[in-house]
Order: structure tokens, then C-alpha cells, then sequence
């Protein structure tokens, strides 16, 4: 009876009646509400308030911190700054349609015939997503430069023209190269899709009369339509957002988009509240975007969603599967194996203009980075460190706001997964300047510093953590818990001896999917990024404009493998298809 | 005194009612079953004993000590119960051993003490040549075993079982219930057991509770619950029966085509108007009209409706000559009549139950 008299005890407080009973309650949820608060706090901190401040620094004037319209008079005021919100616009566009006519047929070749080569296609196109997007860019200056190209070189010399096929840098240049990084996108999600789609689908065109081309355009592709919308939306939004790869080629082709003309508003003087107005565009047709992709993924009756697939069939492509192995394989050159052959020629090279020959062939880029030059290495370690650090964070945050909303353990838990996903909505660059309005300034100023960093790379793969560890608590039943606690264990057992177990690997892959991105993350960190936090994007950014491009292209070449190396690293021990399989 | 007593206990979810008002008592080493249709409130019952969800009115006592009540709650983990789970809820990430062990570490007993008790818990279920596998090397059966063992292994105060057969298929799940009912007479654990299938309840119970739209329609042992249902509801839901409405105005009870004496019906000397009987299919009896009846019960000649061969009986629809209420009655296989054909009914009162 011993056990019995101190539960006993424990249990007298709660009977001492209705006067206390709601302080009581309060004491009872009390570690819950702590939680609670404390997540409620850390977000507001991450993503409420660096969108507050930058509305509020879009309609102040800067000294006197009187409402203003001036900001947005002077930052919509010039004719150039319109044309760079029409060039986004282009450029968005054209990369959405380019990325469709990359990705769709291969996703249906892959998902659907008996085309050869599949894992050769996907081991491809995998490179092409692991390459950071201002890497492409670089390869395709080298590819495609106006005179020094290696493509403009080989036609030259084939046909003797006095000047090269292509220029990387124009319009349709850019779109070509970000349309090359962003295809994989529209190819996972119509993929996944189309694998859901069963045979008896198109059995039943078939059997009517209807042939391959008819059946495929008319019912198998209409079938997965919202994902390729998705995609498209999503490949449309990367465009825009994107910093790197426009700044290395518009720039120089003298023209403008919307994220180059947004660090302009920081060159010398800075102009952070006409930055915010100018980024309020970019902020609400992301938001709009999102929306029409979640309303038009989110629709039932589609094959896509049902999720039960009958017997699956290949379709037979007889002859014609070499054609479309060599689209697959044009595509997949373009956008991976050429511009990382010709990354890799110029990291070994003395010189990458003079070619793949025995003299022309050195370690010194390497050893440069690695041994001689201190801001390489500091740029490698802080890489590492701030995508490691925010990684953790993030997956730590969305674990607990996860465990809180799924497990339902205070109400309002809706509300931190709704600001927990919402920087999805927000583009890096638009990210950046909110932290830089919200924390740059005394008392905090974090400008410049690690933890400014990774505060803002933890803001902006949030979503990704807690879309990856929602999914996992999702999938553990909570009477797994239940029956600890009615062993007697209390609910921090609970989640430390059966919960966390159960999630490590999902833990371990989000860890991974926040890690790869952060590591290569340029948008962000080209605008928070001070003289002691550099990293590599920031660094291979710089290395760009001075021109040097093979102690760039080994640098890259260090960011691309450690990334595949980590990938890997997840695939073994998680699954294969864990990164490739999540739309994003 | 009673092990365990709910009291007035009531769950409201906003607006709706989970659990309206249950009163139920549980003496020391009984097992008692919550049965009832999905959604009556014995699942979320059973939650609140477990303290997984707080009572919104009411109480829960274990040997005399408030563990829930509207003010407060022990924590589940401090209740000593333990519980089974629909899911098995067996941990995927310790071998069967170790989730045996589990609760008795948490209880801290000794080293040698605890292989013991592991080892004894494992051969009462027969998995102890298995103790080394983990579960999702299972099958389903033998995971419930490892639930069994993991829930019994630290003597709980009360055992709490929420559906634990209900992901079995149908020849595993009777051989698991004579498991249970076989552990229960082996440690005597004063258990709740929550389910919706009124074989199972039977096969396991001291007394079942039913339950309907969250209350407790009537507590009895099976076998009293089964022949003196007191509700419609009770009568309908444990196996299957005929109802039927007769007049106790007078020294006669008066149904539509036949009159039995009142002394001949169980528990009708109190009875007054119009009363709804329980009759159920097998006390029902067919008789050729040539057979010599003399000294049977009450009769009625009827006409077969309806009949479907269902291997081990025969289940005929008989109307009644001049009445309207059709019946069910269960007959032997080799009592064959055809569609149409003309019997007597025999109705055996000691077997028909008045229901509230």
C-alpha cells in the first residue's frame, strides 16, 4: 500500500475543489504551455517579426521613422526599375515553360515506358539538383561565353565562323541556364504523380481505340495535370527568387531583374526601406503563387491523390526509346554532365581556357583553397558550421512544434504550424532584408555575425523541417507513447526512449534536406553576410566577379561533392529515394 | 469496498456528448467489459480511467483515492494501470524482451529479480523462445502476446484493455480471447475491457456493461444480459431477437395472436400495459400441426415467410395466422419446413424477457 499512499498524496492537491480549479489547470498544462510559449516566441522572432519590420521600414522614412510613401515613389520611380520587375516576370515565365519541356517528357519516360537507361536518366538529373544554380551559371559562361566558350570554340573551329553559336549572356541565355537547375522540380513532382496513375487507366483509352500519343496527351498527362502545374509554379518562383545565377549573367549582359536590382538598394548607400518596398512584389506573387499551387495540388478526383495504384504496365516504345533515351540524355548533358565536366576541367587547370592537356593540368586551385588562402578555409568551415548549426536548430523547433500540433497537447498549436511553414512564401532575398531591417540595428546588431547566419538559414528551411518531421510524428501512432506512460513512464521517457528512437532516421533525412540547401544558400547570405561570416556561396560569388574561375570552379567542386557525399550518406542509410521523391 | 468506481462521470467534447453520466463499480479481481456499437463512449470511458483524457463532471476513484475529477487528475503514469492497445502499441525499437522489462525497470526492481519475472511473463504467453526478435519480425498474434505480457508483467492495479482483438482476424482473435479469460485466471487483475463485439465481451467477462450513446444501458453477468436483456437496445445488440408487445392489464398477458398466463413470465407480476418482450430465436420452437401438443406451452399456428440454411441452423421468418408481426426462430438442421408451409409456434415464457 506504500506505492498507493504516494500517488495518493499526488493525487490530494487536485481534490481540493472548485475554487483554485483553473490555477490548477494552469499548473497541470504547465510544461505544455511552456513549450507552447516558447516555440510562439522563437517564431515570432524567425519569421514574424522580420516581416513586420520590413513592411514597417517599406512606409518609414529612415531618420526620423515618419510614415512615408517616398520609399516606394523612389523605389518604383525610374523606368529601369520597372523593366527589372518585367524582366523577373520574363524570366520566371520562360524558365517555367522551358523547365516543362525538360522535365514532363522524361518524367512520362521514366514513369510510364520501357525507355533504356532509367537509373543512368535519374543519376543525371540528381546531378543537375544537387548543383547549386550560380555553379551552373558559371559553367555555362565557360560553356557559352560569347567568344571563349568551349561550345563557341568547337563550332568555330568546326565550321569556321568568326564568332560563336550562343551567348550565355542574354535573356534566353539565363533562362536556359536557371530552366537547366530547376527542371528537376517539375520532373519529381509529375513523376511521383504519374506513378500513382494505373495502367487501367489507359487501358480503358485504349481499348476504345485510342493510341499511345492520344492516350498519353489525353488521359495520362491531363491526369497528373496539378502536379505539373506544381512544378511549374515552383520552378517559376525559384526563378524569380533567385539571386546568383542573374547577377553573374544579367549583369554583365546589362540588364536587370528584380533580385539584382534589390542589392543594388544595398551598394553604397544603402537603401534598406526602398529594398523593402521594392521586395513587397516579389513577397505577394509568392504568397499568390503558393496558393493557386496548394489549391490546384490540393484537388481530389485526380489519380495523383487516390494513392492506390493498380497493376502497373510499362508502355513499349519499340524503336522510338532511342529517341527519347537521346532527348533524356541531351537534356541531362545540358544540365549536368557538361557543366560538371567543364567545372571539374577548370578546378585542375592552371588555366581553363587552355584545355585538357598534360601541362595545362594542376592541384594548386585545391591547395590554394585548402592550405594557402585562410579566408578558403574559414569560408569552408563557416559553410559547414552555420548549414550544420541551422539544420539542428530547425529540426529541433519543428520537432517540438510538431510533437505540440500533432500530439495536440495545447490548443493554438495550429497557429506555430502556420508561421512555422510560412517562410515557404518567402523568397531568400526578401528574407534577408526582413532580418536586416528587424535585427541589424542596435540593440541586437546582428549584421555581420555567425548567429545572424544561422538564424536566417533556420528561418528559411524551417518549412522543409517541419514538413519532413510533421510527416514522421504523423506516422507514429501515439498509443506507441501512451502505453509508456501507463507503465508508469512520464511523457519525457516517452519521447526519449520510443518517440526519438522511432524518428531518428526521418530526423536524420530532415537534418540532411535543411542542410544540403543551406550549405549552398547565396541569396540569403549575400545580403547578411559581413567581413568574418563569409561563407562559400558568398565567397565563389566574389571569386566570379574578379574572374577567377578555376580557383572557383575548385572551390565549387569541394560544395557539389560534399553535398553528393552527404546525399549519399542518406540515401544508404535512409532510403533511396528520400530526397529526389518530396516535392519541395 | 470496490477496487474501482466511476462516479457520475461525464466527457463533453464542445458541444457534443462523449460520455453522458456513467456509474459503474468494479470489485477487486473483476473482469468487466464496456460493449457497445462505435462511438458509445467506451473507448473515451476507458481513456479516462487511464487518464489519458479528463472527465468534464464526475469522478474516478481507485480504493477510495480520487484519481480524476474535474479539478485535476493523477497523471497516467502515476496510476500503476496498464493498458493494451488497439494498435498493440508494441515498440518497433526493443526486442520483446525489452518491452517486457520496460515497466518493471521503470518500477526499479532488481537485476535478478526482473529476469525472473521477464522470463515467467514470457513463458505465461509462450513467447519466451522468441524474447530476442523484434516485433516487426511478429505476426500480429504474437505481438498482442508481447502487449499481454508487457501490460500484466508489472501487476498492475488495473488493467485496461482497449480493443486488443480487434486487428486479428477472426480464428486468431477467439484463440486470443480464451488467452485472455485463461490470464485472467491466472492473475486475477481487476480489468476493463473495452469492445464491440458482444462474443468476445461473453467469452472474457464477469459482467458486461453496455453502453449506448454514452451511457450504461444495463451491467450483468453475460449470461443474465443475455437472457433478461432490459432495454431494447441491450436485447437488440447481444445477439439477435424478436420483439414483441403485449397487454398486462390483466391475470393474462395478451399478445397479438396468443395469451400466456402472467405467473408463467419471469419478473411480470409488477408489469402493468403495454410491454415490449425480448424473444429470442432459439427459444422459439416449430412444431408439426400433426404432432400431439398436449401439456406444451403456449402456441400459435403459423406460416413460413422466409427460411435460410445457415449450416448449423436454420433461420425461419414466421407470420403468425391473422397477426401482423413477423418472427425469427432458430430450428435445428433437420427440422425442415418449406416457404409456405403451415406449423405451430411454441413459445417458451420462462425464456421471454420484459424490457424497460
Amino acid at each position: 500500500m506504500k506505492r498507493f499512499a504516494v500517488w495518493g498524496a499526488l493525487a490530494a492537491p487536485a481534490m481540493a475543489g472548485a475554487p483554485d480549479s483553473i490555477w490548477r489547470r494552469l499548473l497541470r498544462l504547465e510544461p505544455a504551455m511552456l513549450l507552447w510559449l516558447f516555440a510562439m516566441g522563437v517564431l515570432l522572432a524567425l519569421v514574424a517579426n522580420p516581416m513586420f519590420r520590413l513592411a514597417v521600414a517599406s512606409f518609414e522614412e529612415p531618420e526620423t521613422g515618419r510614415w512615408t510613401l517616398a520609399n516606394y515613389i523612389a523605389a518604383y520611380g525610374s523606368a529601369r526599375q520597372l523593366q527589372a520587375l518585367w524582366n523577373s516576370l520574363e524570366l520566371g515565365i520562360g524558365v517555367a515553360l522551358l523547365s516543362g519541356v525538360f522535365g514532363i517528357p522524361i518524367a512520362w519516360a521514366i514513369s510510364r515506358t520501357d525507355m533504356p537507361a532509367k537509373p543512368l536518366v535519374r543519376l543525371l538529373i540528381f546531378g543537375a539538383f544537387i548543383t547549386p544554380p550560380y555553379l551552373g551559371a558559371i559553367s555555362w559562361i565557360l560553356l557559352a561565353g560569347p567568344n571563349s566558350g568551349w561550345l563557341n570554340l568547337t563550332w568555330m573551329t568546326l565550321s569556321g565562323a568568326d564568332h560563336g553559336l550562343f551567348n550565355v549572356y542574354s535573356m534566353s541565355g539565363l533562362v536556359a541556364v536557371v530552366a537547366f537547375s530547376s527542371f528537376p522540380y517539375v520532373f519529381v513532382l509529375t513523376e511521383s504523380a504519374l506513378d500513382l496513375v494505373p495502367s487501367e487507366m489507359e487501358d480503358a483509352a485504349s481499348i476504345l481505340g485510342a493510341g499511345v500519343l492520344h492516350t498519353t496527351l489525353r488521359v495520362t498527362l491531363p491526369l497528373v495535370l496539378p502536379a505539373i502545374l506544381g512544378g511549374l509554379v515552383v520552378c517559376f518562383l525559384e526563378a524569380i527568387a533567385l539571386f546568383g545565377a542573374p547577377a553573374m549573367i544579367a549583369l554583365p549582359a546589362n540588364f536587370q531583374v528584380a533580385s539584382t536590382q534589390l542589392w543594388q538598394f544595398f551598394e553604397f548607400p544603402v537603401r534598406a526601406e526602398q529594398a523593402a518596398a521594392y521586395a513587397m512584389p516579389l513577397l505577394l506573387i509568392t504568397v499568390l503563387m503558393i496558393w493557386l499551387q496548394r489549391s490546384l495540388t490540393g484537388r481530389r478526383g485526380y489519380a495523383a491523390v487516390t494513392g492506390k495504384s493498380g497493376e502497373r504496365r510499362p508502355i513499349r516504345l519499340g524503336a522510338w526509346r532511342w529517341p527519347m533515351l537521346g532527348y533524356a540524355l541531351l537534356v541531362c548533358s545540358l544540365s549536368a554532365l557538361l557543366p560538371l565536366l567543364v567545372l571539374l576541367q577548370a578546378a585542375f587547370s592552371r588555366a581553363w581556357g587552355r584545355g585538357l592537356s598534360v601541362g595545362n593540368l594542376t592541384l594548386q586551385n585545391f591547395r590554394y583553397i585548402l592550405f594557402e588562402e585562410a579566408q578558403a578555409r574559414e569560408a569552408i568551415l563557416h559553410t559547414f558550421a552555420y548549414a550544420g548549426a541551422s539544420a539542428l536548430a530547425a529540426i529541433g523547433l519543428a520537432f517540438v512544434i510538431a510533437y505540440l500540433v500533432r500530439r495536440r497537447l495545447v490548443p493554438g498549436a495550429g497557429l506555430l504550424a502556420f508561421l512555422c511553414m510560412s517562410p515557404i512564401v518567402i523568397p531568400g532575398i526578401v528574407l534577408a532584408i526582413g532580418f536586416y531591417a528587424a535585427y541589424s540595428a542596435p540593440p541586437l546588431a546582428l549584421y555581420g555575425t555567425s548567429l545572424m547566419m544561422i538564424l536566417a538559414f533556420t528561418t528559411r528551411f524551417l518549412p522543409v523541417g517541419y514538413a519532413s518531421a510533421s510527416a514522421g510524428m504523423q506516422s507514429i501512432h501515439p498509443e506507441m507513447e501512451e502505453a509508456v506512460r501507463s507503465l508508469g513512464g512520464g511523457r519525457l521517457l516517452a519521447i526519449r526512449r520510443v518517440l526519438v528512437p522511432l524518428l531518428k532516421k526521418n530526423l536524420a533525412g530532415a537534418w540532411i534536406l535543411v542542410f544540403i540547401p543551406a550549405a549552398r544558400e547565396l541569396s540569403t547570405a549575400i545580403f547578411l553576410v559581413g567581413p568574418n561570416t563569409r561563407v562559400i556561396s558568398v565567397m565563389l560569388f566574389d571569386l566570379s566577379e574578379e574572374g577567377n574561375f578555376e580557383v572557383l570552379a575548385a572551390l565549387g567542386a569541394i560544395l557539389v561533392a560534399t553535398s553528393i557525399l552527404i546525399a549519399t550518406i542518406g540515401f544508404r542509410v535512409i532510403g533511396r529515394d528520400f530526397m529526389l521523391r518530396r516535392g519541395p | 469496498m470496490s477496487k474501482l468506481v466511476l462516479r457520475g462521470l461525464e466527457k463533453l467534447y464542445g458541444a457534443s456528448v462523449a460520455v453522458a453520466g456513467v456509474d459503474l463499480a468494479l470489485d477487486e479481481g473483476e473482469f468487466v467489459s464496456l460493449l457497445g456499437p462505435s462511438g458509445c463512449g467506451k473507448t473515451t470511458t476507458l481513456r479516462m480511467i487511464a487518464g489519458f483524457v479528463d472527465p468534464t463532471a464526475g469522478s474516478i476513484e481507485m480504493d477510495g483515492m480520487v484519481l480524476s475529477s474535474p479539478s485535476g487528475s493523477v497523471p497516467p503514469e502515476r496510476r500503476r494501470m496498464s493498458m493494451i492497445f488497439q494498435s498493440y502499441a508494441v515498440w518497433p525499437n526493443m526486442t520483446v524482451e525489452e518491452n517486457v522489462a520496460f515497466g518493471l525497470k521503470l518500477l526499479r526492481i532488481p537485476a535478478a529479480e526482473l529476469r525472473r519475472r521477464v522470463d515467467e511473463m514470457l513463458d505465461v504467453v509462450q513467447m519466451r523462445h522468441l524474447s530476442q526478435r523484434y516485433p516487426a519480425e511478429l505476426s500480429g498474434g504474437q505481438q498482442q502476446r508481447v502487449a499481454l505480457a508487457r501490460a500484466i508483467a508489472i501487476k498492475p492495479a488495473v488493467l485496461l484493455l482497449d480493443e486488443p482483438l480487434s486487428n486479428l482476424d477472426a480464428s486468431l482473435r477467439e484463440e486470443m480471447r480464451i488467452e485472455i479469460r485463461r490470464l485472467h485466471e491466472e492473475f486475477h487483475l481487476t480489468t476493463v475491457h473495452v469492445t464491440h463485439d458482444q462474443a468476445e465481451a461473453m467469452a472474457t467477462s464477469d459482467r458486461i456493461a453496455v453502453m449506448n450513446a454514452g451511457r450504461i444501458e444495463q451491467v450483468d453477468a453475460p449470461h443474465a444480459l443475455y437472457t433478461n436483456p432490459r432495454t431494447r437496445f441491450v436485447a437488440g445488440f447481444v445477439g439477435r431477437t424478436n420483439l414483441i408487445e403485449g397487454d398486462c392489464s390483466g391475470t393474462e398477458v395478451v399478445f397479438e395472436r396468443v395469451r400466456m398466463p402472467r405467473s408463467a413470465l419471469p419478473n411480470a407480476s409488477s408489469l402493468a400495459g403495454k410491454v415490449t418482450f425480448s424473444i429470442r430465436p432459439q427459444s422459439l420452437r416449430l412444431w408439426r400441426r400433426e404432432a400431439g401438443l398436449a401439456g406444451r406451452g403456449p402456441r400459435v399456428e403459423i406460416q413460413v415467410t422466409a427460411r435460410t440454411y445457415l449450416g448449423d441452423h436454420w433461420d425461419y421468418l414466421v407470420l403468425p395466422l391473422g397477426g401482423s408481426t413477423k418472427l425469427r426462430v432458430a430450428s435445428p438442421p433437420l427440422e425442415v419446413y418449406a416457404v409456405g408451409e403451415s406449423a405451430v409456434l411454441e413459445f417458451d415464457p420462462g425464456q421471454m424477457a420484459p424490457l424497460a
